[in-house]
């Protein structure tokens, strides 16, 4: 199903959540709400869930307004960070809660329900432990059991809210994949909150970026990542270093030197640079970006090298292979790459 | 505590746990030296005195018909007092958890205002307020209903003394019980009706037998509020409490202690009926951990 978000404006007691959001969600496709805390990402989701009611605009799913239904008319699978089992009911019964609960008409038998619930604890890989309470079961399994409870009811869209927040970092990766696999085998449309930006690159279709309540970029994660449209995000997304520099004759200036650096079509004047860590060459000529090591330690594959550039002492990062021979030198001089440059706030 | 009690079972029973902290033998003599002059040995006391008429004896004072009457009043009235501290007690730490209006705090200090009064104040304010011709009371006299002097007065005056115990284990228990899981139901397609029996109910069972139990055993050992409201008269509204101190005014101790002894089992019995469902519940569901 696809989810239209239009022109949606939250406040709670006056203190303005979202500004005037706008996304189309298509169907099919996992999308990740990615942002830092406060950002609204939540707040968007739980609006689309029906959880909250936005105070201005609309959303739809299809061509149907459902800005005006309830929670339940919207029959959305809502995941919880926190799992929000029901704690006193085995994991079968949870499971087929959302069928149990319909109305007698368009309920399917007790033989239908079970069977379906059944189905779905085999797609979750928990077949054996229905008669289980939640209590007995380790985070990742709650949160699978969550899933599958969600996917019961066969929701129009899933809405997961930071699903692996709570759970440590292997099994995180184990159920990422594992969340990636089922939704290309079940095909819902599936929109995650999350804050953990290797969570969002690797497993979503695409990316929304969110910040102080507002959208920063939307786009596939090869596109946000390699082009950031905003500083917030290139900051946000991935590893950053930046650094600010001054624009002139169409090349970059930092302390009084040229850089080697073209400045496109930048306009004259003062800029912010942005590279990644990663994404330098080391090179032995005047028009680049030296600086003294001030910090130089190893961080599995490769060495993290911290510059203090220029006379103002910008501090820099950058990535080494860790047995380069560079990372034994107390000054570096590279270039980056790729870069981005903005215009200096 | 679900990790002490598996690992109790993995282990098999042991007498002494391994633990940072020293000092478990003094803690438990301490325990058990404290256990024993405050409870131990006055029920012990209980047991014995009335033992002293011998098996038969014993039988012929607890079943004679006035104490079987007593009794039958003490139990039934606690039980139904009981039963409608739950209702109300749990709508009540609803308000108080769920909610936020003016004057919240002060309606929550309120609630523990019947722990603090002396039972025989409220007694006698809740006769004058019951009584046929009391500011309440009046309202029922014209349907030929009576509140006081009856045992409706005497579950009166239980619930009063009874409401705290309720809702104060109920409160911590359904600040705890997340909204999330409301959440979770209403996605799932479940009404607000369904939400409420289905949810959030079962998951305050627990906390609702602890609070009935704690409420009931109150109301059975209640004395002072409720001699004055009940009327006392044998067979109707004579509660065992009553009688308890009747026999001892006729200096009749043994029949005293023999009233005493048997009230004490029946609220034994059913308290550990109560303890044995909640604490299976807690090791089931995890609540409470």
């Amino acid at each position: 199903m696809e989810v239209r978000v239009q022109n949606v404006r939250k406040e709670f007691d006056r203190f303005p959540a979202l500004h005037d959001v706008s996304l189309d969600i298509r169907s099919g496709e996992l999308i990740a709400l990615l942002g830092p805390s406060g950002s609204g990402k939540t707040t968007l989701l739980r609006l689309i869930a029906g959880l909250e009611m936005p105070t201005a605009g609309k959303i739809f799913f299809g061509d149907t307004d459902a800005s005006e239904k309830t929670v339940q008319e919207r029959n959305i699978g809502f995941v919880f960070q926190h799992y929000a089992l029901f704690r006193h009911m085995t994991i079968l019964e949870n499971v087929s809660f959302g069928l149990k609960v319909r109305p007698r008409s368009s309920r399917p038998p007790a033989g239908e329900i079970r069977r379906r619930a059944l189905e779905l604890l085999d797609l979750v890989q928990l077949s054996g432990l229905e008669k289980r309470y939640p209590n007995q079961l380790s985070g990742g399994q709650r949160q699978r059991v969550a899933l599958a409870r969600a996917l019961a009811i066969e929701p129009a869209v899933l809405l997961l809210d930071e699903p692996f927040g709570a759970l440590d970092a292997q099994v995180r990766r184990e159920l990422r994949k594992w969340l990636r696999e089922i939704h290309d085998r079940t095909g819902h449309t599936t929109v995650f909150v999350t804050h953990d930006q290797e969570e969002a690159l690797e497993l979503s279709d695409r990316l929304c970026v969110m910040s102080q309540g507002s959208i920063e970029q939307v786009g596939t994660p090869d596109s946000v990542y390699d082009q950031p449209t905003s500083p917030f995000v290139f900051g946000f997304i991935g590893e950053s270093s930046e650094l600010p520099v001054v624009v002139e004759n169409n090349e970059l200036w930092v302390g009084g030197r040229a850089i080697g650096v073209p400045a496109g079509d930048a306009k004259p004047g003062k800029a912010r640079l942005f590279f990644r860590p990663h994404d330098v060459e080391l090179i032995e000529a005047d028009a680049s970006l030296s600086g003294v090591v001030t910090t130089s330690r190893r961080v599995g594959g490769t060495r993290r090298v911290e510059l203090a550039i220029g006379g103002e002492g910008q501090h820099v990062e950058v990535d080494l292979p860790f047995d380069h021979p560079a990372g034994e030198k107390s000054r570096l001089a590279f270039r980056p790459r790729r870069w981005k440059l903005f215009p200096a706030a | 505590m679900s990790t002490a009690v598996s690992t109790a079972r993995r282990q098999g029973w042991s007498f002494r746990r391994p633990s940072v902290i020293p000092g478990f033998g003094l803690t438990l003599g301490f325990t058990l030296t404290y256990f024993s002059l405050i409870i131990l040995i006055p029920l012990l006391a209980l047991a014995i005195r009335s033992a002293g008429l011998g098996p038969e004896g014993f039988w012929k004072a607890a079943t004679d018909p006035r104490v079987l009457g007593s009794l039958r009043v003490s139990f039934v009235t606690a039980l139904i007092a009981a039963g409608v501290n739950v209702v109300f007690g749990t709508l009540i730490a609803w308000v108080l958890v769920r909610y936020r209006f003016p004057g919240r705090r002060i309606f929550d200090a309120i609630i523990d205002l019947p722990f603090a009064l002396p039972t025989a104040v409220a007694g006698i304010a809740l006769t004058a307020i019951y009584a046929p011709n009391g500011t309440v009371g009046w309202l029922f006299a014209p349907l030929g209903w009576r509140i006081a002097y009856t045992p409706a007065g005497i579950v009166i005056a239980m619930i009063f003394i009874g409401l705290p115990f309720v809702v104060r284990t109920i409160q911590p228990i359904l600040e705890e019980v997340s909204h999330e899981i409301e959440e979770a139901s209403a996605t799932l397609g479940a009404n607000r009706f369904q939400t409420i029996t289905k949810v959030i109910l079962p998951s305050l069972t627990p906390a609702i037998l602890t609070g009935f139990a704690l409420a009931f055993a109150r109301g059975v050992g209640e004395y002072g509020s409720i001699i004055f409201i009940a009327g006392n008269i044998p067979f109707v509204s004579e509660i065992a409490p009553l009688l308890i101190y009747i026999r001892l005014q006729e200096f009749n101790y043994v029949g005293a202690t023999v009233i005493a002894t048997v009230m004490l089992l029946l609220s034994f019995a059913l308290l550990f009926a109560i303890n044995l469902i909640q604490a299976w519940s807690r090791r089931r569901y995890g609540y409470g951990n």
